[in-house]
């Protein structure tokens, strides 16, 4: 069995984003999958700091503290691109107007709860940013994780024990190990990689889950 | 002749009075008000409240602000940055107050407050810490909770170019809260690069209209980046 390495996945969920669609990758892993959408296919990358459009980033000594994507790097405006304020920024991501957003997580609940901004740790400071407007907001919420933590426990859960970001908003996970798919009865595996059998996964994750049959 | 421009940046936040909740343009330090913050530091006001997006960035702009002792409270998404160590320190010791909002709630409550909507209901943050305690409603069979205005005394933003009568355009991303800030607050104080004549703004760019805006103080952007 061979886990895919954070760029394979990236590469895989870029697979499934297609041409026309407005999208909104989030900070960290996700932020990756841009790498890998072919140039040929036209999609409109969203940053809710109040752009769309947004292209790679500059060639060095070419930034512009005043052009940054959410991560506060600097990125650059294709042709055709344009700037917003923030109420209209978060207007696109809570009414329903962007068609995919790519999020890390913490955990994951088997009824699509998501988990990814607040440890929950007496310490820690928290800090949200839009990850709850674009996990209730975009129409299909794609997860981006490993399945198991550092220390082998399953981020695919019951019930999450973090503190929650969305409810019932999960569409799809990608993760290392399989990609899986949030429905109505229930986490249905749709890939896994190579040498992985279907026991084993359920026997790592540790909630109930089915095998998606190919049609 | 209506002449909304100063001439210097201290008669520009001269009477922002202790207490006062001050909105404050910016994400990260794109779009933020650096010299206006200055400006504020070197009057004195205290007992704050301040809404940002975040809660500084090393020790400069809203982290000088923070780091004088003078903000009681932040209202903010975003505080904790690889470089936000003046607000996490004050935040360890307990000496500044945290409101954590979603940012879409964060923008939408600015909205409100400026659009004359007394409440309303949002998806973001239902079933989460951040809506604990707060009034929910099924509407049309999806779960909202009620959220409410946040009301400034004083905006200080930054744009690109105003005009006199306060008609206001941005630059790329730091546009960000500088639109809804500035019809939130009872009094909107703008810094720009540049203070150009009436006429010269295009008004199908116009983005704020001068109505929202009561001071305008020119500081070039070379200062700006020297400043900086």
């Amino acid at each position: 069995m061979k886990r895919m390495t954070r760029d394979e996945l990236a590469a895989r969920v870029a697979k499934d984003i297609p041409e026309g669609a407005y999208v909104n990758l989030g900070i960290g892993a996700p932020t990756r999958v841009a790498n890998y959408l072919p140039v040929e296919r036209e999609i409109f990358l969203h940053s809710e700091n109040g752009l769309l459009g947004m292209g790679p980033a500059p060639a060095k000594g070419e930034e512009d503290p005043e052009l940054i994507n959410a991560g506060k790097e600097p990125v650059t405006l294709l042709a055709g691109g344009c700037f917003f304020h923030h109420g209209d920024s978060f207007a696109m991501m809570r009414g329903g107007h962007l068609d995919i957003c790519v999020l890390g997580a913490f955990q994951v609940s088997v009824n699509g709860d998501l988990a990814n901004w607040h440890t929950g740790a007496p310490d820690a400071i928290p800090a949200v940013g839009g990850a709850m407007d674009l996990a209730i907001g975009a129409k299909q919420v794609f997860v981006m994780m490993d399945l198991l933590t550092k220390t082998g426990e399953s981020k695919l859960v019951d019930k999450c024990t973090y503190p929650l970001t969305g409810v019932n908003c999960v569409n799809r996970i990608y993760s290392d190990l399989a990609v899986i798919d949030v429905t109505p009865a229930g986490l249905e595996v749709i890939e896994m990689v190579e040498g992985l059998r279907f026991d084993e996964l359920q026997g790592m994750l540790k909630v109930p889950m089915t095998l998606k049959v190919a049609a | 002749m209506v002449n909304k421009q100063v001439a210097t940046i201290q008669a520009a936040v001269a009477d922002i009075k202790d207490g006062a909740t001050v909105m404050i343009g910016g994400f990260g330090t794109a779009g933020m008000p650096s010299e206006l913050i200055d400006a504020l530091i070197d009057q004195g006001a205290r007992d704050l409240t301040v809404v940002n997006n975040n809660a500084g960035n090393g020790d400069i702009g809203l982290a000088a602000l923070l780091k004088t002792k003078r903000v009681r409270k932040i209202i903010c998404s975003f505080p904790r940055q690889s470089d936000s160590y003046v607000f996490d320190a004050l935040y360890r010791a307990g000496e500044i107050e945290l409101e954590l909002v979603p940012q879409g709630n964060l923008a939408e409550r600015i909205s409100a407050a400026g659009s004359g909507i007394g409440a309303f209901f949002t998806p973001t943050g239902f079933g989460t810490l951040l809506a604990e305690g707060k009034e929910t409603r099924v509407i049309n069979g999806r779960n909202y909770v009620l959220e409410h205005p946040i009301y400034a005394d004083v905006a200080l933003i930054k744009a690109l170019k105003a005009d006199r009568w306060g008609n206001l355009v941005y630059r790329k991303t730091a546009r960000n809260f500088g639109p809804i800030m500035a019809r939130a607050a009872k009094s909107t104080i703008v810094q720009v690069e540049e203070v150009v004549e009436l006429g010269q703004l295009d008004p199908e760019v116009i983005v704020t209209p001068g109505i929202f805006v009561n001071r305008v103080i020119a500081i070039p952007r070379q200062s700006v980046a020297k400043a900086a």
